[in-house]
């Protein structure tokens, strides 16, 4: 097991925080999956799994329900003196929040990290907050890694900074940072299997009279944590001569390293790895030596704003060159802004080679093609699909455009429940079974108590699919592979008190049909279970059949591709064809195809 | 020294699995090795694009012109990534294409094959390759990966030993499948040194 192994290694920075954790004793680790934070805990995971057949396993895992639940389970394992890691995505974060911004109050014993992955440039999010402005926001220290390596040791650091301040660390990563692989030294394994012990008595239930109390123990806190940063060997300055100062944190500062050696830049580079609280004094001797000072940083202007409070001499930063407040930033921005900076003849291209998009499509033999599918061809055309995170959203794509309104984790059942209301409209709301675990679930209650009238299709792949696969709680499994007990779907969706409930399968087009008109006549809330098992892992496991378009009985109506958009079709010249490397004998084409063209050939 | 390749093709032809063996190998050798992936999105039939950065290097994504090669597994990711490569860099591309699914819904156009070619050749050198049926060669449309690894090996672009490659990929898959991707390497070489070197 490479995550187990000695000497240097070519990680990924996701797999150099676990690698971190793991060197650092930790005691839980907690997680709800979210590119780009999945492969920390899954590499947790895969160890956990790896080190039960060999005997005990040294820590607790776990994937929870969401993020919050993540937190609160870390937060009290914490609190009881043990080591704890968090992880999410920024989004997930907010879900946390709740009880992020409390948890700072209360403190804890053990050290606690909490993961941010941002995802600059949304490559596979719904926005690109950026979550150092929490690390303000709930005045808890912050560390920033650039690289695989500082990934791994600032996650060994910020346990040992949680536990001297009692308070939860954050570290924050970008998608460049938790994606990115590079060499790894790996230290020593220690791990221990401990627990720990409640201290009663201590102030820790947050009625007004006790949070009033916490709050300016907490400023107290982060005073402590400035000098932490003042002395911390992540922030420091490299100097290559001459007046100008250049300010940068996380995978910029690989971009400013390099510009500055091919454009033999004469410059001073503070690079700042504990971002919050900053480091003041030392950047204000830093800025007394510069005449001036660029910051180099992506997103918010998080750092540059606290250095114009701070210094006498001109500050550049956003809005200057190419430095922009939104999307992530490259060496071509980084290089241009710098030579624009340094009065450095540089020059970019900006014209972009015109190729056509390759967007990622629902998989061949995916039964959410079947359920859209089938959904098309009963509901009215005017019905409005509130959609939600996950595979299914790629809905969206034509032919399905079956995704029409999306905000956050859960978002379909909230916004069907006002679309109902505000409309006239029929309403038809998909949310994945990960994903109403994680937060469809009080919005249903919410759904049954004021009987709005809605349709809610739930498509249960049985997984968290577009993350890897983490197991949820549907599964009979968890995390660590231990067995588990299985949410059955359908008893909670009637436990709520759902009174028109119905179990298709999808890949069964006629049946779905009807299921979904039945739903749509019914009045009040009805909700359908779309079960079928995600293919990627159905491939896996059996034997598949082959099918392939009869020549002579295809009359070219190309419902399979305008309609069905099954990417194992293709255009061989003018015949239609199946590409039986795609084809994973779903069974669901012959059903679409009006001729009975389509056969088993094995 | 600074040596960059991007590693480019569609979700499922094992582009972030080549882009692997060649940064684990270049630590083999005793380079410092960089390299960038997407995950996520990327999996389902999207275009995937790694690069792999040896040497004195930081950044884990390139600029602009700069990257040595571009070894892709189909044409049309060759010229996507086109901008990436140096004016004196190789592009290494596969010919069979994959058809994105939204060109067949009559969304978007996939060039003639011999216009992709000409904008590449006009770029830069172009090295093409039918690694399909060299994998079909090796016993698996699915080492098609390690044929361009093997072709990106006799190409010199980069520093690293054979052997590096090959304790590599015995690392990487499971026994039973070593032999072939080790064939598939070699076959790979084999016709990169058949095609210039001969």
């Amino acid at each position: 097991m490479e995550l187990l192994g000695k000497g240097k290694k070519v990680l990924l920075g996701n797999e150099a925080i676990a690698r971190g954790a793991l060197e650092a004793d930790v005691d839980v680790v907690t997680t709800y999956p979210g590119t780009p934070s999945s492969e920390i805990a899954d590499s947790i995971s895969r160890v956990a799994i790896y080190l039960k057949k060999n005997g005990e396993v040294p820590f607790y895992f776990q994937y929870s329900t969401n993020e919050k639940v993540a937190l609160e389970f870390a937060a009290a394992s914490a609190y009881c003196g043990l080591r704890a890691l968090t992880c999410m995505k920024h989004v997930g974060l907010n879900v946390a929040s709740d009880a992020l911004m409390t948890y700072a109050y209360v403190g804890c014993k053990g050290g606690h990290v909490i993961v941010t992955a941002d995802d600059p440039s949304c490559h596979s999010s719904q926005n690109e907050q950026d979550n150092r402005l929490y690390a303000k926001f709930s005045s808890l220290p912050m560390l920033e890694p650039s690289s695989p390596q500082e990934a791994k040791d600032m996650t060994i650091e910020a346990f040992e900074i949680s536990e001297r301040l009692e308070i939860p660390i954050i570290l924050r990563t970008t998608t460049r940072v938790s994606h990115a692989r590079g060499v790894v030294e790996l230290n020593e394994l220690n791990m221990k299997k401990k627990k720990g012990k409640f201290d009663k008595g201590k102030l820790a239930v947050t009625v007004p009279e006790v949070a009033r109390k916490l709050h300016p123990i907490l400023l107290e806190k982060l005073d402590k944590a400035e000098k932490i940063s003042e002395e911390s060997k992540f922030n420091f300055v490299e100097d290559f001569g001459g007046k100008y100062g250049i300010i940068t944190s996380g995978v910029s500062y690989n971009y400013v390293k390099e510009a500055v050696e091919d454009l033999n830049l004469k410059c001073k580079i503070f690079k700042i790895g504990m971002s919050y609280p900053l480091p003041i004094k030392k950047l204000k001797k830093f800025l007394d030596e510069c005449e001036k000072v660029i910051v180099i940083e992506e997103l918010e202007p998080f750092i540059e704003e606290q250095i114009r409070n701070i210094a006498d001499i001109e500050v550049y930063g956003k809005g200057f060159a190419k430095l922009k407040r939104y999307y992530e930033y490259d060496m071509d921005i980084v290089y241009y802004s710098l030579a624009k900076f340094f009065g450095v003849d540089y020059e970019i291209d900006d014209k972009e080679i015109e190729v056509a998009p390759r967007p990622p499509v629902l998989c061949p033999g995916c039964p959410h093609r079947a359920t859209y599918y089938a959904v098309k061809q009963v509901a009215p055309k005017d019905t409005i699909y509130p959609t939600d995170i996950g595979c299914y959203t790629l809905g969206l794509l034509p032919p399905y455009e079956t995704a029409d309104f999306l905000l956050c984790m859960g978002s379909s059942i909230g916004t069907a429940c006002g679309f109902s209301y505000a409309t006239n409209q029929k309403v038809i709301s998909f949310i994945g079974d990960s994903t109403f675990y994680h937060a469809g679930l009080p919005a249903l209650v919410n759904a049954v108590h004021h009987d709005h009238n809605f349709v809610l299709i739930i498509l249960d792949n049985s997984t968290t699919a577009m993350t890897g696969h983490q197991p949820h709680p549907g599964n009979a499994v968890d995390g660590m592979g231990n067995e588990a007990i299985a949410m059955d779907m359908e008893k909670v969706v009637k436990g709520i008190g759902v009174k028109h409930v119905e179990v298709i399968d999808p890949r069964k087009i006629n049946e779905a049909k009807e299921a979904i008109k039945r739903a749509l006549e019914y009045k009040g809330l009805s909700v359908i279970i779309s079960k079928a098992p995600c293919i990627l892992l159905e491939r896996k496991k059996k034997e598949r059949k082959i099918y392939e378009v009869n020549q002579e009985k295809c009359k070219k109506c190309k419902i399979c591709i305008t309609k069905f958009a099954c990417p194992a079709f293709y255009f061989d010249n003018d015949a239609i064809k199946i590409n039986p490397a795609l084809c994973t004998g779903c069974g669901v084409c012959p059903q679409v195809c009006p001729f009975d063209a389509i056969e088993v050939v094995k | 020294m600074k040596k960059s390749i991007v590693v480019a093709g569609v979700g499922g032809q094992g582009v972030i699995t080549a882009a692997n063996i060649i940064a684990k190998a270049a630590l083999k050798d005793g380079y410092n090795v960089v390299m960038s992936e997407l995950h996520g999105m990327a999996q389902r039939g999207g275009n995937v694009e790694c690069n792999v950065r040896i040497g004195n290097v930081y950044s884990p994504i390139v600029a602009s012109y700069s990257a040595d090669a571009i070894i892709s597994f189909e044409p049309l990711e060759a010229l996507r990534n086109l901008k990436k490569v140096k004016k004196e860099g190789i592009v290494l591309t596969d010919i069979n294409p994959i058809i994105p699914p939204l060109i067949s819904l009559g969304i978007g156009k996939y060039p003639p094959l011999n216009e992709i070619f000409d904008s590449i050749a006009k770029h830069c050198k172009l090295v093409k390759i039918n690694a399909d049926d060299l994998a079909r060669k090796a016993g698996n449309i699915l080492t098609k990966n390690i044929v361009m690894i093997g072709c990106l090996h006799a190409l010199k672009i980069l520093p690293i030993k054979k052997e590096s490659y090959i304790e590599t990929i015995k690392e990487t898959f499971p026994e039973k499948y070593v032999e072939m991707n080790i064939r598939a390497f070699e076959i790979g070489e084999e016709e990169i040194s058949t095609l210039f070197f001969k």
